[in-house]
């Protein structure tokens, strides 16, 4: 093969075209197959993606995701600056608490999605999408003026990594070197965050993920990468963990009905046509960076997301139209991520229809390289784990 | 093992082994790799005929879409149900319990060695 690169590359160059993770080697050394991801040298898998996606759903995977960008806002105006800079009320998360939000253009349009963390009463850190890392420094710096506020873009210091799967507590839990949890990981819910660390160096521990099991994601300095990566392999020999590529993790997010942008979300996509009203929070009393166009909301008759699945195993797939008919002539759709589910056996999608097909029930036509296949709507997300 | 120095290729990432005027068809393992886990294969009905160059089928993987190219004119004499059935078995074994078609020909085009295969792929 050609891809595999056993020369150890620089991942602290910025600069340079074509950047790789701190953990680069590792995945080397594991065989893995990498692919162009925002930039970045990713594994895309390391020796079959549906193992991987079933390793996670029924035991657990480990992934990189190194290439995810952090931004550290901090200063006494921080909980006021991301109520002004993003969509939802960031002063009311609770210290060690995670939230879900997004960053809106004046449009109301979707710069970035992301998740943000409580480190501090005025300390939160933002973690933003590899390939909208300057999109959402530059805005959010921009956003910073008049507030006592610092914006520091981080993302070359943190190496990430997530365990995710029913075993990724156990696996955490035996993990060496990793102590002084702030909280007890038995008792830190969904979407908590913690600090300990690890070989005496700091480690965040976040029950976060995008795959749709219980999990944890670790942010550490990227030259403290390796050990842990190595530290969790040794520690999941005798729970199911193996390493997990890209491609399933996008499987996997599927099932679960998360969004992914530069699919479900873009700059010209309102939030409310994604599902995620409720992220944008119209309650705040100050204003917000896209407020006026939120409570404007899209246009009449924009399309709406929804889910799809079909009989078969022809997959609709990200582009493909949908038409409302066997001989319609023009498209009222697009599918914008599809795959044959690994775990579910049938066809799901994600896709943007007109209102009127967007109730549940309603058939709708895939057209599948030429040929148009009959596909159903359904509610999201297709998987969801028994608790 | 399939002795893949005796096969020849395309550079649509195929294989090829003559046998008298029967060409039997699959994906190489550079391409099954290149496409992840195949998870449905859909290939022409037996007795059809094909034109080289021409697509005939397609090899699914969880990522993407590969398409079957007749490597050769003429007439499909098999097809691989089993392959059908279990598509995985583009992934274990590509050369072999992998292959898709069966195809009677008249005269063979030129394709590609091995050796001229490997170069063509960087190995």
């Amino acid at each position: 093969m050609t891809t595999a690169d056993s020369s150890t590359p620089d991942s602290t160059d910025s600069r340079s075209p074509e950047r790789f993770s701190p953990l680069h080697q590792a995945h080397v050394d594991a065989g893995a197959s990498f692919t162009d991801f925002a930039g970045w040298q990713m594994p895309v898998r390391y020796s079959s993606d549906l193992a991987e996606h079933h390793a996670v759903r029924d035991a657990a995977g480990l992934f990189d995701l190194s290439h995810m960008a952090e931004i550290l806002i901090e200063g006494p105006d921080a909980a006021a600056y991301l109520d002004y800079a993003l969509a939802g009320k960031l002063s009311s998360v609770e210290l060690w608490q995670a939230k879900y939000s997004l960053l809106l253009a004046e449009t109301g349009g979707i710069i970035d999605d992301l998740v943000v963390y409580r480190l501090d009463d005025t300390k939160f850190l933002v973690v933003a999408n590899a390939g909208n890392r300057f999109a959402a420094f530059d805005a959010l710096l921009a956003r910073a003026d008049g507030f006592k506020v610092s914006v520091v873009d981080q993302s070359d210091d943190y190496a990430l990594i997530a365990v995710q799967g029913p075993n990724a507590l156990a696996i955490l839990d035996a993990t060496a070197g990793v102590t002084d949890l702030g909280t007890d990981l038995r008792f830190m819910k969904y979407y908590r965050i913690t600090d300990a660390f690890f070989r005496g160096h700091p480690l965040l521990v976040a029950r976060t993920g995008y795959t749709g099991e219980d999990g944890f994601e670790l942010y550490l300095a990227a030259d403290q990468a390796r050990e842990l990566w190595d530290a969790l392999v040794v520690a999941g020999a005798d729970k199911g963990l193996v390493p997990a590529g890209l491609a399933s993790r996008d499987t996997l997010r599927l099932e679960a009905g998360m969004p992914l942008y530069g699919h479900e979300l873009t700059l010209t996509t309102f939030p409310a046509q994604a599902g995620l009203g409720r992220v944008v929070n119209l309650n705040k009393e100050d204003d917000f960076v896209g407020r006026a166009a939120s409570e404007a909301g899209p246009a009449a008759g924009a399309s709406v997301l929804v889910g799809l699945i079909a009989a078969g195993k022809r997959a609709g797939r990200a582009d493909y139209e949908i038409f409302r008919s066997l001989d319609a002539e023009t498209s009222d759709g697009v599918i914008t991520s599809g795959a044959l589910s690994p775990t579910l056996g049938y066809p799901i999608a994600m896709a943007y229809v007109t209102p009127d097909l967007a109730r549940l029930g309603t058939e709708v036509y895939v057209d599948v390289r030429g040929t148009r296949l009959p596909a159903t709507v359904t509610s999201l997300p297709f998987y969801k784990r028994v608790k | 093992m399939t002795d893949t120095s005796a096969l020849q290729y395309t550079p649509e990432h195929e294989w090829v082994l003559v046998e008298g005027s029967i060409a039997t068809v699959g994906i190489t393992a550079y391409a099954a790799e290149k496409l992840g886990d195949v998870v449905f294969v859909e290939l022409p009905e037996v007795g059809s005929t094909v034109a080289s160059g021409t697509v005939v089928g397609e090899i699914e993987s969880t990522k993407s879409v590969g398409e079957l190219f007749a490597p050769v004119n003429g007439i499909v004499t098999a097809t691989n149900d089993a392959v059908v059935e279990s598509p995985e078995l583009v992934n274990s074994d590509p050369f072999g319990a992998g292959w898709l078609i069966k195809v009677e020909f008249d005269t063979l085009p030129t394709l590609l060695s091995q050796a001229e295969y490997s170069a063509l792929i960087g190995e």
